[in-house]
């Protein structure tokens, strides 16, 4: 391995973030218990740094470390959809934390470190970094997922995460050695290269190839791969379950996005049908499920695998348009997960996190405002204009029918029909219906800035998207041939 | 091409959005219901005085779009803001922009909560359904096209009868169903049309006949919906009934022609073959319509489930018009749009007032209102003989010239259809028995005539029926090269290019 200032330079936001995280976990001691939401305005901070040094590396596609890493627009693009995410969750998290009384410092340091593993998934060139981030990223999020250590629900997620993840990485990892087994590379250029060469196809390449797309398919609860997320979803601090949904599934896109291109867009024929199937369960299991849910987080997490259905739609081609829908799909979808679930963690009845529906009972006529905000964020996900997420799924269905499967475009928009139900029908406790129980909500300064922000980019995406889609224009020239 | 360099359009749609802020500083603040009433009628009248300068800028002796506007929307994909009329969008925007004012009038008291966001629907919802009917791009016709659900969702739900919940919630999702698939031909059709969403570049083409029969189902689905025609139009009677009387006013008179419109915008010049091909199927369609809806009519006890049903009945006067493809046929179905829209929507209001006083709907309840409500029970008998379309009322132009047109081609499904006026001559005169005539027995509530604010919701209506009916011809020549063009791109195409 090189050392050279370039390799340096070019990884200098992970840099930063792993120095400022370590020294987060140094600080935590000297900082008294009342001041620990310094430590939160220190995290934003390092989150603010890093993406101006990202900003800075305007990356041509640079390998570094001979293409272990590589840093390029694309990779860019879904870095600061991370680092976003981050400092949203962080803005969520610092009164949630208070009053859940769960108020640890290296809460930050744990945030930092998974977002620093994620920004190693989207630049991974190679099978082995992607593994390393994968972990990074995993352990990180194992421990907060627990980290309400006196509530059962927390430290059974917590516990079923980690054996249900280990697996996964498990799993993952017998596919990429016997990836390594038949062509003696792990690099992704290696394997284009190998899996072009149209001898190559060995049933050994199959089966780790079909191994890999089962450990991504976990990471981003795709359907059959899905089981975890609702118990896990349900159980996790919510600003965590917001971090894990938005955030930790974006990153997981990206890198299963760049793995399926760039290394077996020769053998596209040999994971497509995979693919659909994936796409197809996913959004039958999300969205029919999803129908039958009391508990909003559990909702929203069928919804989310509904989600990852459509947005595996758009691996199928790796064309423009694809590309392009993807990321599209995951910058709207950041928005309007995370402030969903900001909704839910800043709503309490008698002090206590209300995610039951029947929670959301009347809302409109007590706070007005949490009403209006979840109604956009509610038809948002289920796709109905004027917002952000009808935009996504219709660049999504776009891509599909380019590919040639208008089938499949037919099949997802009848099921996301389907799925429209379960969001009006928080719509409809809000408005339609009388409060039982008085429920509060009382967002503070900072809370109230995510909630804006959430909100804001939700309607934007819908009504002016322009200087967005510009941004991933010029950020997908590099990756599509 | 702006009308006093105005977009004004633009104006249109986002004047009511926009100006329903002020209402915003109200909300929640008790006493202050007058101010919210005043703003939002002064707004929808504002949006009204300022539509008549279409009628004053626009060139009735072209068929092109005018006062168009167009703008790069989102580059990816090539999606525009593109805005524009012609004859026919033209008076279903005057008609939403006439009506809207009678609507806010119609809720001055029968809404009693939350009247600032109930207000505040109604105008987002206007400028939604200006969208619709000015839309030149695909993309953005959709756009608008669904946001409409939005505020409509939330007027049945939130302000509607007993049961609103469940009618609110049909409605959306039936709604939306039928929209999706038109999402899917829309995309699909920006593959094989040329990389556009320009619905007049799309319009010019001949496609594939396979690829025109897939995608005009796929549009007639969510069009038919909406109309609502027969075997879809369920959600209908439940919605009227349970929607409060400005909703069912918005739902019967404006949201129902959309369907309409689009039959005449997108199916029927994009995909000609294809409509010919289906053509018997719809007009078989229509013909159940017209006279399943009116015997439906017949049997019913509730006043708004009586006209919901009528509608079906009188929508399918519409599709068939439509449908006949010719000149007289469209020209008649569009006047039949528009009467429709005053007649009904005046209907509904009429059943509004009694439910002001009463909270009631059901026939049984009323009679002899002539002696009690005098200058109600006239307005009442006027508007009943004019959607029974009396020679000398607005309907009777429409109806006419649809029979006229499709006697050409169909007389069999003429004849047919022809019933349809004599069985709504028996149900609204069978109404107007039970409710006009008849013995008044005395009510615990007061039975007053009109106040002032339903004569200001009621008598332009009259106006415009009478008016109408006498003098067709001023509407009709707004929209007659419009149509002649239409039915010009309904020829049907030569045979080498169907078969490519």
């Amino acid at each position: 391995m090189n050392f050279s200032p370039v390799n340096i330079m070019g990884t200098m936001p992970e840099i930063y973030l792993t120095v400022l995280g370590c020294l987060l976990f140094l600080m935590e001691p000297f900082v008294p218990a009342k001041k620990r939401s310094l430590l939160g305005v220190f995290a934003i901070f390092s989150l603010v740094f890093a993406m101006i040094a990202t900003f800075g590396l305007n990356g041509k596609g640079l390998p570094l470390y001979q293409g272990l890493y590589i840093v390029d627009p694309f990779s860019n693009f879904f870095k600061t959809v991370i680092y976003l995410g981050t400092i949203i969750t962080i803005l969520f998290s610092l009164p949630y934390l208070e009053k859940e009384e769960i108020h640890l410092g290296e809460y930050y340091g744990f945030l930092l470190f998974a977002a620093v593993g994620m920004m190693i998934m989207v630049s991974a060139g190679d099978l082995i970094t992607l593994f390393l981030g994968i972990e990074l990223m995993s352990l990180c999020l194992y421990v907060l997922v627990g980290l309400k250590r006196n509530s059962n629900r927390s430290v059974e997620a917590s516990f079923k995460y980690f054996l249900l993840g280990a697996f996964a990485a498990a799993i993952f990892l017998y596919g990429i050695s016997l990836l390594y087994g038949a062509s003696g590379t792990e690099t992704l250029s290696g394997l284009a290269q190998f899996v072009a060469n149209p001898g190559a196809l060995r049933p050994m390449v199959l089966a780790g190839m079909i191994l890999t797309m089962v450990g991504f398919a976990f990471k981003v609860s795709a359907a059959p791969f899905h089981m975890w997320t609702p118990d896990v979803y349900e159980g996790a601090p919510t600003v965590v379950t917001g971090f894990m949904a938005s955030v930790g599934k974006v990153a997981a896109f990206g890198v299963f996005l760049r793995v399926f291109w760039v290394a077996f867009s020769a053998n596209r024929d040999h994971w497509s049908l995979l693919i659909i199937t994936a796409a197809i369960l996913s959004m039958i299991v999300g969205n029919i499920v999803a129908l039958v849910q009391t508990n909003i987080k559990r909702m929203l997490a069928y919804s989310s695998i509904g989600h990852a259905g459509y947005a595996v739609i758009a691996l199928l081609n790796p064309s423009r348009d694809s590309l392009f829908a993807l990321m599209f799909y995951m910058f709207a979808y950041l928005f309007m997960t995370l402030g969903a679930f900001g909704i839910i963690l800043i709503l309490r009845r008698k002090g206590i996190e209300a995610e039951e529906i029947s929670d959301f009972v009347g809302l409109n006529k007590k706070n007005p405002m949490a009403a209006f905000l979840m109604l956009i964020f509610m038809f948002s996900l289920a796709g109905i204009p004027p917002f952000g997420g009808f935009l996504a799924k219709f660049y999504v269905f776009m891509a599909a029918v380019h590919a040639g499967y208008t089938w499949l475009a037919v099949v997802g928009v009848l099921l996301s029909a389907v799925g429209a139900y379960y969001y009006i029908r928080v719509v409809m406790a809000m408005y339609m219906k009388d409060p039982v129980e008085p429920v509060e909500f009382m967002p503070n300064r900072m809370e109230g800035m995510a909630l804006f922000v959430t909100a804001g980019m939700t309607v934007l995406l819908g009504v002016f998207p322009l200087p967005f889609v510009h941004y991933i224009e010029t950020s997908l020239a590099i990756l599509v041939p | 091409m702006t009308f006093l360099s105005v977009p004004i359009l633009t104006f249109l749609i986002f004047f009511p959005v926009v100006a329903s802020l002020l209402i915003l500083p109200f909300y929640k603040k008790p006493g202050t219901e007058g101010v919210v009433k005043w703003t939002a009628l002064g707004i929808t009248v504002i949006e009204f005085l300022v539509s008549l300068s279409l009628l004053i800028g626009n060139n009735p002796h072209l068929y092109q779009m005018q006062f168009v506007e167009n703008h790069l929307w989102i580059p990816f994909g090539n999606i525009h803001y593109a805005l524009g009329i012609d004859g026919i969008s033209l008076v279903l925007v005057l008609m939403t922009t006439f009506l809207m004012p009678m609507t806010i009038l119609t809720s001055w008291v029968g809404i009693s909560k939350n009247l600032p966001l109930f207000m505040i629907n109604l105008l987002v919802l206007e400028g939604a359904m200006i969208g619709v009917f000015c839309a030149t791009d695909f993309v953005l016709f959709y756009v608008f096209w669904e946001a409409m659900l939005i505020p409509m969702y939330l007027i049945i739900g939130v302000w509607g009868g007993p049961n609103r919940i469940y009618a609110a919630i049909k409605f959306f999702l039936y709604t939306l169903a039928g929209s999706l698939l038109l999402l899917v031909a829309i995309i699909a059709l920006y593959f094989v049309g040329g990389h556009t969403f320009d619905i007049a570049r799309l319009s010019g083409q001949h496609y594939g006949m396979s690829f025109q029969i897939l995608a005009f189902l796929a549009m007639f689905v969510a069009f038919a919906v909406k109309i609502p025609m027969f075997p879809f139009h369920t959600w209908l009677p439940d919605a009227h009934v349970e929607a409060p009387t400005a909703g069912s006013v918005i739902l019967a008179s404006i949201m129902l022609k959309m369907g309409a419109y689009g039959f005449l915008r997108f199916s029927l010049p994009m995909f000609p073959d294809a409509s010919h091909f289906f053509a018997p199927m719809i007009l078989t369609l229509s013909v159940i319509a017209i006279i399943w809806g009116a015997f439906m009519a017949l049997a019913q006890e509730d006043m708004k489930k009586l006209i919901a049903y009528s509608s079906v009945s009188h929508m399918g006067v519409v599709t068939l018009g439509i449908f006949v493809a010719n000149t007289q046929g469209i020209e008649g179905a569009l006047m039949q749009m528009l009467n429709h829209g005053i007649t009904t929507g005046a209907l509904f209001l009429c059943i509004g007032v009694l439910y002001d006083r009463s909270h009631s709907r059901q026939l049984s309840e009323y009679g002899g209102l002539a002696k009690q409500m005098p200058v109600y029970s006239t307005l009442l008998v006027i508007f009943a003989l004019s959607s029974l379309a009396l020679p000398g009322t607005n309907s009777f132009v429409g109806e006419f010239l649809v029979l006229i047109g499709s006697f050409k081609t169909h007389a069999v499904v003429s004849s047919l259809a022809t019933t349809g006026v004599i069985l709504s001559a028996m149900y609204l005169l069978y109404l107007l028995s039970r409710v006009v005539w008849g013995v008044y027995t005395p009510k615990s509530y007061a039975m007053p005539d009109l106040r002032a604010y339903e004569w200001g919701s009621l008598i332009p209506l009259v106006v415009m029926v009478i008016v109408i009916g006498i003098l067709p011809n001023p509407v009709l020549s707004l929209f007659h090269q419009s149509v002649a063009h239409l039915v010009g791109q309904m020829q049907p195409a030569p045979l080498a290019l169907l078969h490519n």
